[in-house]
């Protein structure tokens, strides 16, 4: 087994199994490892993260070893190896966003939340971190929220305030 | 007001469902494709439109597709590269965001013609929004009988399908993303073979841009020959681009190839000049690895003759005075901006995209961000600046991959054209940490600009 944070094992549900059948049938027979970043995607909408007793479990329900799960997980930068906030903000830090602000923005949310990137609030609602280019350049500074991955743009100082308060909210 | 053939109806309310895409004559290529033309005739027509992958190499669709083995009782696949993830490139979330259908419907003429029966849009795990939208589209268009079995009547069967990526820039990269939608690791193939003969599954397969497959409708709708007309020489149609950084109206412009560039920059039908009222310092014309040039050149090429935007005309001069069309991720600087970060800005994003596999790369993109990230903040020596040149240097073209191109040709061209910038930084560790370099010689008019002598 992986050991990358202490847990305690998780068990996938009969409903997200059936979301697995779902994605497997979109390839062809004896493809079925194709389905493997889509089922690692619906593992993390539902824990909000990437335990490794679920990737065993992933492993399993596509008949491969637990290692091509590990090293897949741990290649793309989107699967949370440990726990985040309820909320996990991730803010772009590349070119484009910097011209424009982006690094005030890791500032003001380092400070507002009281922790350090990749550190979860007490509270357990947030976490934050820089992100490479999110494809959103001209509407910068922006962030994301997983796992809805919805887009925050044009972000100011303001914003982010006002943005904490209603996820606070609701 | 320039020609749109992508975007012309990019306002109208509701033209992300499949209803008013049709009021507006979508569809049409599909019906015009699957019942009049043969799928020779499609490949034929896109070669004759002069289309060239908008993804970032420019290499020519009609040509790419002619290139497919077509091996009996072996499946072929369409793939669509929708991993958009090139810094300062935002134009394929937006079509995707506003016209899901311009996407499908090319998928499904562009698939009809290769012969694939299923086909894949491997999206950036990042969309998720847009992932979810291209899903209720494909849904609205199988619904109403333009996927599935027996399409119009006409016989042929088409399985569209939406794969997201696990956020990794290396899988735009077509042999890492059909890697990646096998459910492996982005690590880049060696090439031969090509996809186009052993690609997706080991099958023959064609991956192309979003824009690349979307600009396949109009030219089925009105002909290679109309859409060849469009732009200038070989740099035909029309290009989305993506305009970022110190820009008045930053955003997507469709425009015809061949548009000066200065008017792209200031002209109040594009993005309307340098925010705030200050100078352009430099600009970045296709995306964060082609080379950046100082102000001057943008404008003008070394001879004094004005640039435009178009594959060749962007490219005149090779890398000592020229840049490149790349993705068309056209980024702006202004008066106040710090090229020395900036480039290490850049170089950490490779660093961090790299996957690891040629030893070049690997390494020489995290030492390239160590020493910038040293110069930075005030610790550079004069040979740090002759160390990057000769880092770059070894790791440009010893990749598997053209990320390695990629991570050094920022490198060298801010070297090449800001060399003075650097040096600045060294000689003035302190101040360099609390004022910028500003804009020294970078926008005086070429014929004007000190000549510097050769050693």
């Amino acid at each position: 087994m992986l050991k990358v944070e202490e847990q305690t094992p998780v068990q996938l549900s009969s409903e997200l199994l059936a979301k697995f059948d779902e994605v497997k049938s979109r390839y062809p027979e004896g493809k079925e490892k194709s389905a493997l970043l889509p089922l690692l995607h619906l593992v993390q909408a539902e824990f909000l993260w990437v335990p490794t007793s679920a990737m065993d479990q992933v492993a399993a329900y596509l008949n491969i070893q637990p290692i091509e799960v590990y090293e897949v997980a741990t290649f793309y930068t989107m699967y949370f190896l440990k726990p985040q906030g309820k909320y996990a903000l991730e803010v772009c830090r590349t070119g484009p966003c910097c011209l424009v602000g982006a690094e005030k923005i890791l500032d003001h949310l380092e400070a507002k939340l009281g922790v350090k990137e990749g550190e979860v609030t007490a509270d357990g609602l947030f976490s934050f971190r820089g992100v490479e280019c999110l494809a959103a350049c001209g509407f910068g500074p922006v962030l994301q929220i997983s796992p809805e991955y919805t887009f925050y743009e044009n972000l100011t100082t303001d914003s982010v305030d006002q943005l904490i308060e209603d996820l606070k909210n609701k | 007001m320039s020609r749109k053939l992508l975007l012309e109806h990019i306002n109208v309310p509701g033209i992300n469902t499949l209803e008013v895409y049709r009021q507006k004559g979508g569809y049409r290529a599909v019906e015009k494709a699957l019942k009049t033309l043969t799928p020779e005739e499609i490949v034929e027509e896109v070669k004759k439109s002069g289309l060239r992958g908008r993804g970032g190499a420019g290499f020519p669709t009609g040509m790419k597709w002619s290139f497919l083995a077509k091996p009996e009782g072996v499946a072929r696949y369409l793939v669509c590269n929708a991993d958009e993830s090139e810094p300062g490139t935002f134009k394929d979330r937006y079509l995707m965001t506003h016209i899901p259908h311009a996407l499908i419907e090319g998928m499904i003429v562009s698939s009809f013609a290769l012969g694939a029966k299923v086909s894949y849009i491997y999206v950036r795990g990042e969309m998720m929004p847009q992932i979810r939208i291209l899903e209720k589209a494909i849904a609205e268009a199988k619904a109403a009988g333009w996927l599935g079995k027996n399409i119009l009547g006409t016989g042929y069967d088409l399985e569209l399908y939406v794969q997201p990526g696990g956020g990794a820039y290396i899988c735009g990269e077509e042999t890492a993303l059909l890697e990646s939608l096998e459910g492996k690791r982005g690590n880049p193939r060696i090439k031969p073979p090509f996809p186009a003969i052993a690609g997706l599954y080991g099958c023959p397969t064609v991956v192309n841009n979003v824009e690349s497959i979307a600009a396949v409708v109009p030219i089925i709708n009105d002909g290679g020959d109309e859409y060849a007309k469009i732009g200038i020489g070989r740099s035909t149609g029309t290009k989305l681009i993506s305009a970022s950084g110190n820009l008045v109206k930053p955003g997507v412009y469709e425009i015809e190839l061949g548009l000066p560039v200065e008017e792209f920059i200031y002209s109040d039908e594009y993005c309307g000049g340098i925010a705030n009222g200050k100078r352009l310092k430099a600009t970045v014309a296709g995306g964060s690895s082609v080379p950046v040039l100082p102000a001057n050149l943008t404008l003008k090429y070394a001879n004094g003759e004005p640039r435009l935007m178009s594959y060749e005309s962007l490219s005149e001069g090779g890398f000592a005075t020229g840049t490149m069309m790349g993705s068309g991720g056209f980024i702006a600087f202004d008066e106040d901006q710090c090229m020395v970060r900036n480039t290490w800005n850049f170089s950490r994003f490779y660093h961090h995209e790299s996957c690891g596999q040629c030893s070049p790369c690997r390494e020489g993109t995290g030492w390239m961000e160590k020493v910038l990230h040293k110069i930075e903040h005030g610790h550079g020596t004069m040979s740090d600046v002759d160390l990057l040149w000769d880092i770059q240097r070894k790791i440009e073209g010893n990749t598997i991959c053209p990320l390695g191109d990629a991570a050094a040709w920022p490198v060298a061209s801010a070297i090449r054209h800001f060399r003075d910038e650097f040096e600045w930084h060294i000689k003035e560790p302190v101040k360099s940490q609390s004022q910028n370099y500003g804009i020294a010689n970078y926008a005086v008019p070429i014929e004007k600009a000190p000549v510097t002598e050769d050693k």
